[in-house]
């Protein structure tokens, strides 16, 4: 079991933002975090990735606990992310971002750049290799030299898909990765997706998209007003009739 | 003749200290925090290398320099510790604050004549000295510039939570600069004092930050050399306008700071990048 969460509350003052949250992901799965607006599915992720912490409960990865570890640590045992409101470094170019996401990766001491060894220079050009190869993963190869600001909105979702896999994350969390991607973006976004998870990686994403949630997931944890409604295959949530009524409306 | 080699010695010689001192400040700019302590590292540097040279005249330059440099970098760790919790502004006042206790401390340390100051330090240091302490740390720079941690830096600037979601210390890397920061101010302040042979708290206030960290954005924060282009402007800048200030008959302090402030108020508005930024904003105008 990759990651899981047992009982995971989080307030912000009155308000219970995750409320008794119990759920896991497994290796290799595609699992679907879903919800109308509002109910806390962003809010779980940060605690997922430790910018925000429990008031309640315990998140743990491969059996340790995590859910009290600085953001850094939690990024170092595996966990990896995007963001719902694109956080590029806007400044850099997007090869340049990916090559940030290797961070974890790359082990070459300072001193030996400083001394001007070869071994440096090696090593800094398989790492900006290897960022235009996770740029070509994602369709942006001719992309890598551009400011990431300059890039299209969808084209910063995929940079940024790109930096956190350069990390060879154990479990990838995507917060709405296909938002304001036409069709056959949003559909490549989920063959990238399924590669990841058949590489034996756990992915866990929010995503808005119905369909896409529907064709990709193993399975789907459903969120309302802090609480988990409904959890199952594609199949049984879509027949769910609490999940109906929260979220999908009759016309599905 | 040797009268105006003298004196164009001297110009270049507070060219490369306060390139040094750009670079101090620089150091935490390229990691995005705005730290206004260096005048106070400067000061810890200044007195420590003119206090061993003045009670134990037998230690070679090179490690009083070495001193100079070490103990405001690890002056810094507790410092930074709390306030590098701080941003933004929140920073740079208290630091400013730290500053400013450094220079009280000295003002009323009767062991360093207080407000007086030390003086009558012999020039150990000359324009060789000073530029080559200039190039180690424009090197030491340069190699940062686009490394591993180089490029971790450059993300803590542009989005701290995401560099800490990539699993970047950031604030170990915000200390490490803070005290690189401290060491070139305090090596800034050794070379300083052996250079000018007196040392006072009134050198190291709050208007001497400042003028390191204008000279900083003017020259421009994003190449690593861009602080020393800066210093170097400004240093020499109001040399060859001291005629001209003479002529519209303008006392040469205060036509310094008009200076100062007027390059400054241009640069923000026009060259937002810096000095170093203008070739290839001109290359574009003329393709254009």
């Amino acid at each position: 079991m990759t990651l899981s969460l047992s009982g995971v509350s989080r307030a912000f003052g009155g308000v219970r933002a995750v409320d008794d949250a119990t759920f896991t992901v497994a290796d290799g799965e595609v699992h679907g975090l879903i919800g109308p607006n509002g109910a806390g599915k962003t809010t779980l992720l940060n605690l997922i990735s430790g910018l925000l912490q429990p008031t309640d409960g315990t998140i743990e990865l491969d059996g340790r606990r995590i859910d009290r570890l600085p953001p850094h640590r939690i990024a170092a045992l595996g966990i990896s992310r995007t963001y719902q409101n694109i956080r590029l470094f806007a400044g850099l170019s997007a090869a340049d971002n990916v090559v940030v996401g290797q961070h974890l990766r790359r082990h070459a001491p300072f001193w030996r750049r400083l001394l001007l060894l070869p071994a440096a220079r090696r090593e800094e050009r398989a790492a900006r290799e290897a960022a235009e190869a996770g740029l070509a993963r994602v369709g942006l190869r001719e992309r890598a030299r551009l400011q990431a600001f300059s890039l299209s909105y969808g084209e910063q979702r995929r940079v940024e898909i790109a930096r956190a896999l350069a990390s060879q994350p154990r479990l990838l969390v995507l917060d709405e990765p296909t938002a304001g991607m036409n069709p056959g973006e949003a559909a490549s976004v989920g063959r990238l997706v399924r590669e990841v998870a058949k590489e034996g990686r756990a992915v866990l994403l929010i995503e808005h998209n119905v369909r896409l949630v529907m064709e990709l997931c193993d399975r789907i944890t459903v969120l309302n007003f802090g609480k988990v409604i409904a959890r199952g295959t594609p199949q049984e949530i879509g027949k769910d009739p609490a999940v109906v009524a929260a979220y999908l409306g009759d016309g599905t | 003749m040797s009268d105006l080699l003298l004196a164009y010695q001297a110009l270049f010689a507070f060219v490369g200290i306060n390139g040094l001192l750009a670079l101090s400040v620089y150091a935490t700019l390229s990691c995005g925090q705005l730290s206004l302590a260096n005048a106070g590292f400067m000061a810890v540097g200044a007195y420590t290398a003119a206090l061993i040279t003045l009670h134990a005249p037998g230690v070679p330059f090179i490690f009083v320099l070495a001193a100079a440099a070490l103990l405001p970098a690890l002056l810094a760790v507790p410092l930074g510790l709390p306030v590098l919790r701080l941003r933004g502004v929140f920073l740079a006042i208290a630091t400013i604050g730290f500053g400013e206790v450094v220079r009280l401390f000295f003002v009323n340390w009767d062991f360093t004549n207080g407000a007086l100051g030390l003086v009558a330090i012999p020039q150990r240091t000359g324009l060789v000295t000073i530029a080559a302490a200039l190039l180690v740390a424009l090197f030491v720079l340069g190699r940062l510039w686009r490394s591993r941690a180089g490029y971790a830096l450059e993300a803590i600037r542009e989005d701290e939570t995401a560099a800490r979601t990539m699993g970047i210390r950031t604030t170990s890397y915000k200390l490490a600069m803070l005290s690189l920061g401290a060491a070139l101010a305090g090596l800034a302040g050794g070379l300083e004092a052996h250079y000018t042979f007196m040392v006072s708290p009134g050198g190291y206030g709050f208007g001497r930050v400042v003028e390191m960290l204008v000279q900083a954005v003017v020259g421009g924060t994003a190449a690593f050399y861009g602080p020393v282009v800066g210093a170097a402007f400004l240093t020499v800048l109001p040399e060859l306008l001291r005629e001209v200030g003479a002529r519209l008959g303008l006392a040469p302090g205060p036509f310094r700071l008009f200076l100062n402030g007027a390059i400054l108020l241009a640069v923000i508005l026009y060259l937002p990048n810096g000095l170093v930024s203008l070739p290839a904003r001109l290359r574009r105008k003329v393709l254009s």
